[in-house]
């Protein structure tokens, strides 16, 4: 990861962010001094890519970096050892073990630290006193990298377990972590004036927020606020939106290859240059990293993708035809000009193929059977039809075994369409899933129904939602859309309904839907010293409400979809647009990894 | 005359003023005390060691009392430990004692005992015969001279380390005198021994040095550094003082004074003069062997200052300097320096003079440096009615200026008003411009806090705009430390009067004051305060520390951190026996549900216990579901299952119930078939075991499984269509197929066949699909062609669309016939008649590489009424092929 102009590209610069964590993480590595090993929590590598690349760590004397296992550490004559790792007891015991064999080898002194991500843990540190190591290591050390820049206008926490453990277990530790990663928000980029939020966990993030401004004790820095207002929303609040097919480009790579951490790893037959033989054909898969530095794809990523293929043509016939000029160029300045261009062109050029290729990939998808089946049973049931009575196709994908999120994603979307199931429907529907993909199940489905996302059938709010907030468009313009609805050809996203109504006309105008919705509504305000307010134009220049475009942090508890992220995108594209929007989320995730989160009996 | 009081000792001045008329004049006399005062303006301890002077021996103990600059009784008290040996003032303002078993005590100025330590065994056992009390690097150090003639040395007083000091090489009586030196960051002894001086340090090493004295020299009677430890002056035997640099490197002069006795203080007046003070008679000695000569009618005591000299007796308090160098400029007769000028100019002016004028005029060039002298003038001014000619002559001179930047001017009367009322008698710290400079501004709001003048120290943080997380806020927490340990007030009410003051101001550390109030010994107070305290991580440590472990809990709660919930819960768990635990635990939600997180990765069995306390019987059945899965025997997980199955009774959860009962006649059921068939079949669901039953050619067995379990028939057709497929057994099929009516359809049939390559036996079911099937089936068995063709009979563009969706590039030539049909449809549906509407291939795109669509034109006539295009439009139809 060389260049990280994309993350400044925003209305906030996030790169400021990037910065912050560098020095962080680089003041925790000084203070080992000397030659360094890292030993790396497997899950920790994908994000620190994104915040120091490797060249920076050599420069602070990192000179090896293995994975953790239990295996041991490769030998090595560095001086310092340092894991870095969650605060995860199942990772403690291997770091003890790894601790316990080196005590053992003996040989070449060396010292050894811990760098927790994102924080400390008590019961980490008690793990490690009980394994008799504790006193082995020098520094114990927390480096607090919770939002990880993925884009210009996106951050992930990349916690998966949130969404369960806050609606399942009652642990909320994610929680207060998203609070204190909005402090450190409004310490970089000045205090949000205007929050809101829906939801029993907004609630919460915000009390902790507002409760830590106050132990803050008014030692805040004095920054004129970047961010105008903040919007956090439950993942209760919509849980229907997760579970349908993602049909935008970015969204449906992440439903069919998943992304991890802006890249993702795909099928490498598709990627052979035709120079190359087929036996030499790379075996492994092929890793591609998908942010807004790669042009095309920032312009693919949010459109349907019905309208892909058109704008990858499109871009296509521009790219020859700009290839073609060097034919044109006659003199020598035209010639000049056209090599200038060259090095940006073969750059397109090569992004293109990629982006046909990946297109390729999930055509076939899109056009088998399967995604188009059932995409149809989904369309049907958030459309309200038959959803009071056993579904055939979801049936028929049972009796053909095929994979259990897919059928619980089907079965979810129906118990949320009808307000609850029937216990005769929700009965026979559990027994069918138990019968055939296992008793295990018995938990998963227990825990769906703990966490709302099956229901016995209770008050009939959806089909006034799905009226009040518009839901369902049924004249939707996938090629140039017009409204949110596009992403998921038809079907508007209720949390982004609800942000596009909070920018405009504001969320008194839907009180009633509101309440229908769980958990509290919350409307905070922080005051701000009169020095720090934005100055607003005068009435007088006419390019005020350009300028003074908002800045609206969407902050989503318990995750969020690519299609939703897009939705939001498109919002802010509009001219009547009442904000710009940054998104922060505990994880980037798709039905699948939100179904999958509350699957199984190693609970 | 401005310059009346002015002492030239040489080419400079020296002014001695009054700044206080004391307050003790009545009640004391100082020649019967010990006397010791604080630089910087600080407070005076008097000793009165009534043993030395009573001609009887008595065994009363002497009698501290400490006054302010200005005589005004801070506080008293009758000694009650060892012998005294020397009385001193640290350099945050308490006062030390250094017995002479080498003992320090440390008292602040209330005389509050704050704690003591020693100088080490040697000084303890050997006694202390001489002791320094000096401001070093590191605050206050104190060098103690023992009767083996050995220096012990503390370099600060707050972090006691001692360390002993190299020995003097021969010295075999006590020195004459001695004295610390401090440069070069290190602490060294200067010992007079007859003629030499000896430096020692902690080192170990010495260094014997002759300072160049011109008059012979068998002793040093006397040594005094000055305040910047760079100059040294003494007093040898035979009434000589010698000026000259701390290194002994440089001599500045040599000044005889025909004394035979010694001073009973020699000291430095700043750096520029030495003070010897004979009885009433004083000595100023300039480095060019000028002098000036003071008598007074009292004793005097004298105290050093960094630019001068506070001379205390019983009437008076004076202060000695040298007339600063800007003061001279202006003042001094005949002066035409700017700042003369302009003071005059200023003058003349609120005389309404013209002459002012003329004056401005003379300077007009200079007026910047004019202003900046007065204002500099103004500061070295005490008395505040000499400061404001100045500072208004500054304030006139200004007016001339332009681009006058005023910071230094407002400023300059900020400070002022500031060091007027510390000066103030009621306050008492006579603080110079220059001194304030030095001690910085927090540092003597410090001293006023000190003083217990919290109202002052606020007034004076408002007044300069100091943050209030430096300022008032740190002020008020004093003042509410100090509140704590009123012992009169009850808890209550202190801990309302707190709150009143300190409300939510930012930067207030309630827990610190609450630790203070729980150090006084008054937990019930520490346990208000900390209410008060918005920051959980220093409430919670507190409350536990004070056994307030329930309240400590949910504080621990409210603040959502759950490291800090955890810290209590796991010191609740071991100071508790379990049942009392999970009693305190069981009403506070979010605790009980972090001590399940705990329990579900450390002690299962715990959790279940609570489940079971707890009646949550649902929870305890999940607990013993996921216990089955985890044991190897068969009749331990029918044993798990079975209590599960107990537990959703109870909880009249009957669906997990029943399901449950089921999973224990499945499991019973695969163990029989593996024993029967030698072939795995535990943990597999119900579906998968009759799946590989019908693999394995067992229909009976499958069949009764399906009886017995009532799998329905849809799904149960599913299965077998998809395991007789997949073990190719398509006889059975087809006699499967011929049985009952299928649930599915026989397109059913059609796709296992296809799905598995067997095109021929997929032809067989292909006859007997629905109509509306039949398109999908032509397309799975590869009869695209076919389907393309019934596609159109049944003048369904849709299922056109689906084939042509299916076609591969090998089926140009059939891609090509669809989009005719296909536009025939569209055309034929929309408009009626299909020969008015014309359709033709548009030009395909030159790049083969991107060659994915072909573009359609069609033009829509007038009376061809479609409701996608309108009238007159030209619409362009994408398809969509794979390369």
């Amino acid at each position: 990861m060389g260049s990280t102009g994309h993350l400044s590209n925003g209305k906030l610069n996030l790169n400021l962010l990037r910065d912050y964590y560098r020095r962080e993480l680089l003041e925790c590595l000084d203070k080992c001094l000397g030659s360094k090993a890292l030993v790396w929590d497997d899950a920790l590598t994908g994000p620190f890519g994104l915040i120091a690349e490797y060249s920076l760590l050599k420069e602070h004397e990192v000179e090896k970096m293995f994975p953790l296992s239990d295996k041991g550490l490769p030998p090595s004559n560095v001086q310092n050892i340092i894991f870095v790792t969650r605060p995860k007891l199942h990772l403690m015991e291997q770091i003890a073990q790894n601790l316990l064999q080196e005590e053992h080898k003996g040989g070449f002194r060396k010292e050894y630290h811990i760098i927790f991500v994102p924080r400390k843990s008590l019961l980490c540190e008690k793990k490690l006193k009980e394994s008799g190591v504790y006193g082995t290591l020098h520094y114990i050390e927390e480096f607090n990298l919770s939002m990880i820049p993925f884009d210009s206008d996106l951050m992930s926490m990349e916690m998966e377990g949130a969404f369960k453990e806050c609606y399942l277990e009652n642990d909320y530790t994610t929680m207060f972590y998203v609070a204190q990663s909005l402090m450190t928000l409004q310490f970089l980029y000045g205090i949000i004036p205007n929050i809101q939020g829906k939801g029993d966990c907004a609630k919460n993030v915000v009390d902790m927020m507002l409760r830590m401004r106050r132990e803050l004790g008014g030692r805040e820095p004095q920054i004129t606020p970047q961010i105008d207002n903040l919007l956090i929303l439950d993942r209760n609040v919509d849980l229907l939106t997760p579970l349908l097919s993602q049909l935008t480009y970015d969204g449906l790579i992440d439903e069919i290859f998943g992304i991890n951490n802006t890249s993702v790893k795909l099928p490498p037959e598709k990627f052979v240059s035709s120079s190359q033989s087929p036996e030499d054909a790379p075996t492994e898969k092929k890793k591609i990293i998908l942010n807004s530095s790669d042009e095309l794809y920032g312009e693919l990523r949010d459109k349907n993708f019905n309208a892909v293929g058109s704008l990858v043509s499109k871009k296509a016939k521009t790219i020859t035809a700009e290839f073609d000029e060097r034919h044109a160029a006659k003199t020598v300045s035209e010639m000049k000009h056209f090599v200038s261009k060259l090095p940006h062109l073969q750059q397109m050029r090569q992004s293109l193929s990629i982006h046909t290729s990946i297109a390729e990939l999930i055509k076939e998808h899109t056009d088998s059977e399967e995604f188009l089946d059932s995409l149809r049973c989904q369309q049907e049931f958030i459309n309200g039809l038959d959803t009071d009575k056993v579904n055939t196709y979801v049936e028929d994908c049972i009796g053909k075994m095929e994979p259990l999120d897919k059928v619980l994603r089907l079965i979810c979307i129906q118990s949320y369409c009808n307000n609850g199931l029937k216990t005769k429907v929700l009965d026979y529907y559990k027994r069918e899933i138990i019968q055939t993909y296992g008793y295990e199940h018995l938990v998963t489905l227990m825990n769906l129904e703990k966490a709302g996302l099956l229901r016995q059938s209770g008050q009939r709010h959806y089909p006034t939602i799905r009226k009040s907030l518009k839901l369902i468009v049924d004249e939707v313009n996938e090629q140039n859309p017009n409204d949110i609805s596009y992403v998921y050809s038809g079907y508007a996203p209720l949390s982004i309904r609800l942000a596009q109504y909070h920018a405009r006309p504001g969320w008194r105008s839907i009180t009633e839907v509101l309440n229908l919705l769980p958990g509290p509504t919350i409307e905070e305000i922080q005051q701000i010293p009169v020095a720090l307010r934005k100055r607003r134009s005068s009435i007088t220049s006419s390019h005020s409400s350009v300028m003074d475009q908002k800045v609206t942090l969407v902050v989503f508890l318990g995750g969020v979809t690519f299609a939703e992220i897009a939705a939001l995108r498109f919002l802010a594209q509009q001219d009547d647009a009442g904000a710009e929007y940054v998104v922060f989320a505990t994880k980037v995730i798709t039905g699948q990894s939100l179904v999958n989160s509350l699957t199984g009996v190693h609970t | 005359m401005a310059t009346a009081d002015w002492n030239p000792l040489g080419e400079i001045y020296y002014k001695k003023c009054e700044v206080y008329s004391m307050g003790w004049s009545d009640i004391v006399d100082i020649s019967k005390f010990e006397v010791s005062a604080a630089p910087y303006g600080g407070p005076i301890a008097l000793l009165k060691d009534e043993s030395k002077t009573a001609r009887v021996q008595v065994s009363t103990k002497p009698i501290i009392t400490v006054f302010t600059a200005a005589g005004k009784q801070i506080s008293q008290m009758r000694w009650n430990s060892g012998s005294i040996h020397k009385m001193g003032w640290s350099h945050t303002e308490d006062l030390l004692f250094v017995q002479d078993d080498g003992v320090v005590l440390v008292y602040d100025m209330f005389l509050t005992f704050k704690k003591t330590f020693g100088m080490g065994q040697e000084a303890k056992d050997v006694k202390v015969i001489d002791c320094k009390i000096f401001s070093s690097y590191q605050g206050t150090g104190i060098a103690v001279l023992t009767s083996t003639y050995r220096v012990f040395i503390i370099n600060s007083v707050d972090d006691p380390r001692i360390r002993r000091l190299a020995e003097v090489p021969g010295l075999s009586s006590a020195p004459s005198s001695w004295a610390v030196i401090n440069l070069d960051r290190q602490s060294r002894a200067l010992i007079a021994k007859g003629s030499e001086l000896c430096l020692i340090d902690q080192g170990g090493q010495y260094q014997v040095q002759t300072p160049d004295v011109s008059t012979e020299v068998t002793q040093f009677l006397a040594m005094s550094l000055s305040f910047n430890n760079r100059c040294l002056a003494m007093f040898t035997d035979k009434g000589v003082i010698w000026i000259g640099s701390s290194d002994l490197q440089k001599k500045y002069c040599e000044f005889n004074t025909k004394s035979p006795t010694p001073p009973q203080q020699l000291s430095w007046c700043g750096a520029g003069a030495v003070v010897g003070l004979w009885g009433n008679m004083m000595l100023v000695v300039g480095p060019d062997k000028d002098w000036i000569n003071f008598n007074f009618d009292n004793p005097v005591h004298l105290v050093e200052e960094e630019d001068g000299l506070r001379i205390i007796g019983k009437y008076q308090h004076e202060f000695l300097y040298k007339v600063p160098e800007v003061t001279e400029k202006i003042f001094k007769i005949g002066s035409m320096e700017p700042g003369a000028m302009l003071f005059e100019a200023s003058k003349e002016f609120y005389k309404g003079s013209q002459k002012a004028d003329e004056y401005i005029r003379i300077i007009k060039d200079k007026l910047e440096i004019a202003v900046s002298q007065c204002i500099e003038a103004a500061g070295h001014e005490i008395d505040p009615a000499k400061q404001k000619p100045l500072l208004r002559a500054a304030a006139f001179g200004k007016c001339f200026l332009t681009d006058y930047n005023p910071e230094a001017y407002v400023n300059m009367c900020q400070m002022l008003r500031v060091l007027n009322q510390v000066r103030n008698h009621v306050i008492g710290i006579p603080l110079t411009y220059s001194q304030l400079q030095h001690l910085s501004m927090p540092i003597l709001i410090d001293r006023l806090v000190l003083r217990k003048l919290f109202y002052y120290a606020v007034k004076i943080c408002q007044y300069l705009k100091i943050a209030d997380a430096e300022g008032a806020s740190r002020i008020l927490a004093h003042w509410a430390c100090y509140k704590v340990q009123q012992k009169n007030e009850d808890d209550e009410t202190i801990a309302r009067a707190i709150n009143q003051k300190l409300g939510d101001t930012p930067g207030i550390s309630y827990s610190d004051i609450a630790n203070h109030a729980l150090e006084e010994g008054r937990p019930d107070l520490a346990t208000r305060l900390l209410d008060f305290e918005p920051r959980a991580g220093q409430q919670v440590p507190l409350l536990m520390k004070m056994h307030k472990d329930n309240i400590a809990l949910s504080k621990a709660i409210e603040s959502g951190d759950t490291d800090l919930v955890y810290t209590v819960l796991l010191h609740l768990k071991e100071s508790m026996n379990q049942g009392e635990f999970f009693m305190a635990i069981r009403n506070m939600p979010i605790a009980y549900a972090l001590f399940i997180q705990y329990c579900r990765q450390q002690n299962r069995k715990l959790m279940e216990d609570l489940f079971y306390q707890e009646d949550n019987f649902q929870e305890e059945g999940t607990c013993k579901v996921v216990n089955s899965f985890n044991e190897d025997r068969m009749e331990d997980r029918i044993e798990e299952l079975k209590l599960a199955q107990a537990c959703f009774t109870k909880a009249k959860n009957e669906f997990a119930k029943v399901q449950t009962e089921e999973q224990i006649k499945l499991l019973k059921y695969q163990q029989r078939l593996e024993e029967e068939m030698n072939r795995p079949y535990l943990n597999l669901s119900l579906h998968q075991t009759i799946y590989r039953l019908t693999l394995a050619n067992n229909h009976k067995v499958a069949e009764q499984l399906r009886k017995e379990f009532k799998v329905p028939d849809r799904r149960f057709w599913w299965l077998k269509i998809n395991a007789l497929g997949e073990c190719g057994d398509w006889v059975e099929l087809e006699r499967f197929s011929k049985g009952k009516k299928a649930p599915v359809g026989m397109e059913a049939f059609v796709e296992v066949c296809a799905k598995h390559g067997n095109m021929k036996e997929a032809m067989k079911y292909l006859v007997k699909v629905s109509p509306e099937q039949k398109v999908k089936c032509l397309v799975k068995v590869g009869e695209r062609k076919k389907a393309a063709e019934t596609a159109f009979e049944n003048k369904n563009e849709e299922e056109l669309s689906y084939v042509l969706s299916k076609c591969g590039p090998s089926d140009k030539q059939l891609v090509d016939t669809i989009r005719e049909k296909q536009e025939f449809i569209i055309i034929q549906q929309r408009s009626g008649s299909p020969s008015e509407c014309s359709a033709k291939e548009s030009t395909s795109s030159s790049d083969a590489d991107h060659n994915q669509l072909a573009l359609y034109h069609v033009t829509c006539q007038p009376h061809n009424r479609g409701y996608m295009v309108p009238i007159g439009y030209k619409c362009t139809i994408y398809v969509t092929c794979p390369a």
